[in-house]
């Protein structure tokens, strides 16, 4: 730690930070814990989709306040969640119903509270209607920036003929401590197979997941958190971080294997690992990704190509083989297949064109593999980590590390486990509905789409 | 009562060469970190074992339950029991046998044997007298009584002690008697730097291609063997000066194991017990046969598994033909040159009443992936680093193949095994 930074953690410099509007963050909640105060539902129709999901979660819910434009009404206590069923609005003017229970929310809403919004998505035969499920987005995104003290807004779109056990895992998720740094994001749900019947504890019980990069960091988290949610872990890392890898796989009571992933045969001595043990892969994480930062002016071919190699092509190479219904050991029915983007690469910074390439790529990647995957049950989707508290992120200089970690909604960054919760709804069976959709996990980063 | 035992793992941690990366790591850090690699490999986490047995030639006072210790600081369930056994550097192969033999007899299903030295940890003793004068003054009644104890000690007796690597019949050390055995077979100097060059460049090519990815974990940021030199030479070997033998020796610290630091184990279990935590058997332990010379009486002190590999044959109904890889222990290249000489000397091998010679090895079978000049030697874990590397080369060749492993031991012993791919 910098002088510069234990003077800013100081007693006195905390003070001194504070009355210049650096206020400490707030301390989010995290895990599988509600909202502490009350789940308002407020149906903007005559749907009961957002009610009937909120009834397998086995959850109460309120009535809400509604802005009558007089004075501002507001909730006595204050309230953990307000969830929007607006899957029946299609006009400008139904907006306004959106708006009138907006308000009282967001002035009333706990810390680290929720506000989610369910919506039909554009379907692109009705021109006012795609313009509402827009502006929407527009309405999420801002809401997010204006609350404070930890709470979050999401937004739902709920496609054709969504049930509400296609929907569980999602507003669980999202309800949920889980989904502590997942702010102002938009994403689809799509009717899946079997709808489940409730919200499961332990949703991987049985079930083998194989992460990459699980040695530390980010990695180690993921393999953490499914291994809590039931999963059998099969942590993957290079050779040469075999020593961190064996500690995690003996913590989570998995195996570890040491493996280059951009090796040819990376993808046969997976399956030949999980084959051994008799199984088939549930879930695939593609988490393992290094980063050779230039400007692109001093970017040779060589950091251009270590890269792209790692963070995509690999994962590419290693998909085709777990794909392929003759692998033993390769993919299992209803399988997922998650990889790590970056709001690096969505958005694109400074010195790592080749880092933004890949990640950008690894979203590319899962719109592309979606729909081909989707008659196998099998779902691809990304997750995209902000800023991430982790041992490569503290060695960013302190006041632009302390930028980085401000410059989104929540005022801080994430930690591990953040983007390792997403992951783990994604792997869940329940979220079969969801696929070919990119996450962000970025405490809602100002830059970036 | 017989059971099949198969090697269906193993782990070591990178050697490396005493007073370096790991001066600072004990017996009881690195045996734990080798069990740890393993137990993360085979996901044996929180399992209870039937039994782990290991060993440190160079043990402290205070580790007299070093196996036992390294389990309850590992990931195995506690309530798996241990056990420490030592027969110098062949301890590792023979905490192999002592439980693929108990395997066999189904007394277990299955259990890790291991092997750990620190030569950079040494214990340190003190003189005899001196040791004498403190057990005296411990059990002194009066102040007195201690203090006249104390009185006696006297300044020669305050010298520390290092443990020797001398014989304490002969009071050679390991290296002057094999010096004798070395011009006793007219083993010439090129010979001996080809054999180094030759073990540093296999163990090289090894580590190239993946081979040790299963069956090392890196330890304290150690990732390779730390006392391989791929770009060593038989000409840059050349140079260097005799260590042993006088100034017309031919051992140099080139063509000698130097002390080395590290740790290994190996996984056996029953065919039922590999099945049903879906191991992958490598290959079966087939017999094993342990022999001595008399080196006080004026034997080669190294040369005792000659004995041992031809009454194992015999017994197998086997000849060196069929076998496939050899692995033998290169304490020095002298040694395993002089092995290969005494296998095919008729006169010799008569004089181990065997019948006849036992024949020759092709070199292009003998240590494939290199052996303890390029990989280093700590003493108890060089068996069980060999053990788990000829099971997966034999495993890659196919069932039915066959490895020898022949280890020679300090007290003029030797342990010899045989392993068969399944």
């Amino acid at each position: 730690m910098s002088a510069l930074e234990k003077a800013f953690y100081s007693p006195v410099g905390r003070k001194v930070a504070a009355k210049a509007g650096l206020h400490e963050p707030p301390r989010l909640r995290r895990g599988r814990e509600f909202p502490a105060g009350a789940i308002v539902l407020a149906p903007l129709g005559t749907s009961t989709l957002v009610a009937d999901t909120l009834a397998l979660l086995g959850r109460a819910h309120e009535a809400p306040v509604v802005d009558s434009g007089e004075d501002a009404p507001g909730y006595g206590d204050r309230i953990g969640a307000l969830v929007v069923d607006a899957t029946d609005v299609r006009t400008v003017a139904e907006l306004e119903a959106l708006r009138a229970v907006l308000r009282p929310a967001v002035r009333g809403i706990e810390r680290s509270g929720r506000i989610v919004v369910v919506a039909r998505p554009a379907t692109g035969s009705d021109w006012e209607a795609d313009a509402v499920a827009r502006a929407l987005d527009g309405i999420n995104r801002t809401v997010g920036k204006e609350l404070r003290g930890g709470a979050t807004a999401n937004l739902v779109y709920a496609g054709p003929g969504v049930a509400p056990g296609d929907l569980v895992s999602t507003l669980g998720f999202l309800l949920q401590g889980r989904s502590a740094f997942v702010d102002g994001q938009t994403w689809r749900v799509a009717p899946g197979g079997a709808p489940a019947s409730r919200l499961e504890e332990r949703p991987l019980e049985g079930r083998i997941c194989v992460v990459t990069g699980a040695a530390r960091g980010i990695g180690a988290a993921i393999a953490r958190t499914l291994a809590r949610d039931g999963a059998t872990i099969v942590a993957v890392d290079i050779p040469a971080a075999g020593e961190a890898l064996a500690a995690v796989a003996n913590e989570v009571g998995g195996t570890a294997l040491q493996l280059d992933i951009t090796g040819d045969d990376a993808g046969a001595r997976i399956a030949e690992h999980v084959a051994a043990r008799g199984a088939r892969i549930h879930a695939m994480v593609h988490n393992a990704g290094i980063t050779r930062d230039k400007m692109l002016v001093n970017t040779d071919a060589a950091r251009w190509a270590s890269v792209l190699d790692v963070n995509l092509a690999a994962e590419m190479r290693i998909n085709a083989v777990l794909l392929d219904p003759a692998t033993e050991g390769g993919m299992a029915a209803d399988g997922r297949i998650v990889g790590v983007a970056s709001t690096s690469g969505l958005a694109g910074n400074k010195g790592q064109t080749n880092y933004a390439a890949s990640k950008a790529g690894v979203a590319g990647l899962v719109a592309a593999m979606a729909p081909d995957l989707a008659s196998r049950g099998i779902t691809a989707n990304a997750v995209a980590p902000g800023f991430i508290e982790t041992e490569m992120t503290a060695k960013i200089p302190f006041v632009q590390r302390e930028i980085f970690r401000r410059a989104n909604s929540l005022s801080q960054g994430g930690n591990p486990i953040d983007v390792a919760e997403t992951i783990g709804y994604l792997c869940d069976p329940a979220s079969q509905g969801v696929t070919g959709q990119v996450i962000r996990v970025c405490g809602q980063n100002m830059v970036g789409a | 009562m017989s059971h099949t035992v198969v090697v269906v793992g193993g782990n070591r941690i990178p050697f490396a060469k005493a007073g370096g990366p790991y001066a600072r790591a004990s017996n009881h850090d690195m045996l734990t970190a080798a069990i740890d690699g393993l137990v993360a490999r085979a996901g044996l986490a929180g399992e209870r074992l039937g039994e782990v047995a290991g060993g440190a030639v160079l043990k402290h006072p205070g580790d007299f339950n070093l196996t036992r210790e390294a389990v309850l600081s590992s990931a195995l369930a506690p309530e798996t029991p241990a056990c420490d056994l030592q027969q110098a550097c062949a301890t590792g192969l023979e905490t192999t046998m002592y439980l693929a033999n108990k395997i066999a007899l189904g007394q277990l299903t299955n259990g890790i044997a291991a092997g750990v030295d620190s030569t950079s940890d040494a214990p340190i003793s003190v003189s005899d007298p001196l040791r004498r004068i403190l057990l005296k003054a411990s059990r002194a009644r009066s102040a007195q009584e201690r203090i006249a104890a104390f009185a006696k000690i006297r300044p020669g007796h305050l010298a520390p002690q290092a443990p020797s690597v001398a014989e304490p019949r002969t009071g050679l050390s390991m290296g002057e008697h094999q010096a004798l055995t070395t011009v006793r077979w007219e083993i010439d100097r090129t010979s001996q730097d080809e054999l180094a060059a030759a073990s540093h460049h296999r163990l090289a090519a090894a580590w190239d291609r993946g081979f040790f990815d299963d069956l090392v974990t890196p330890y304290l940021g150690v990732t390779r063997d730390a006392v391989l030199r791929p770009d060593t030479s038989v000409e840059r070997l050349a140079t260097l000066r005799p260590a042993f033998g006088g100034p017309d020796g031919t051992m140099t610290a080139g063509n000698s194991t130097p002390l080395s630091d590290g740790a290994a184990a190996v996984l056996l279990a029953s065919e039922e017990w590999a099945a049903a935590h879906h191991l992958t058997p490598w290959a079966k332990v087939v017999d094993a046969e342990v022999a001595a010379v008399d080196h006080p009486g004026g034997a080669d002190l190294l040369l005792a598994p000659v004995g041992a590999t031809g009454r194992l044959l015999a017994r197998q109904g086997l000849t060196v033909e069929d076998i496939d890889l050899f692995e033998i222990h290169e304490a020095f290249a002298s040694t395993v040159l002089a092995t290969l000489k005494a296998w095919q000397d008729p006169e010799y091998c008569a004089s181990l009443d065997l019948d006849g010679p036992i024949g020759e090895c092709p070199p292009e079978k003998l240590n494939v992936t290199g052996s303890s000049l390029a990989a280093g030697h700590p003493f108890a874990a060089t068996g069980a680093r060999i053990v788990p590397t000829l099971a997966k080369l034999l495993h890659e060749r196919g069932p039915g193949t066959r490895g020898l492993i022949s280890v020679c031991a300090a007290g003029g012993q030797g342990v010899v095994a045989i392993l068969e791919a399944v």
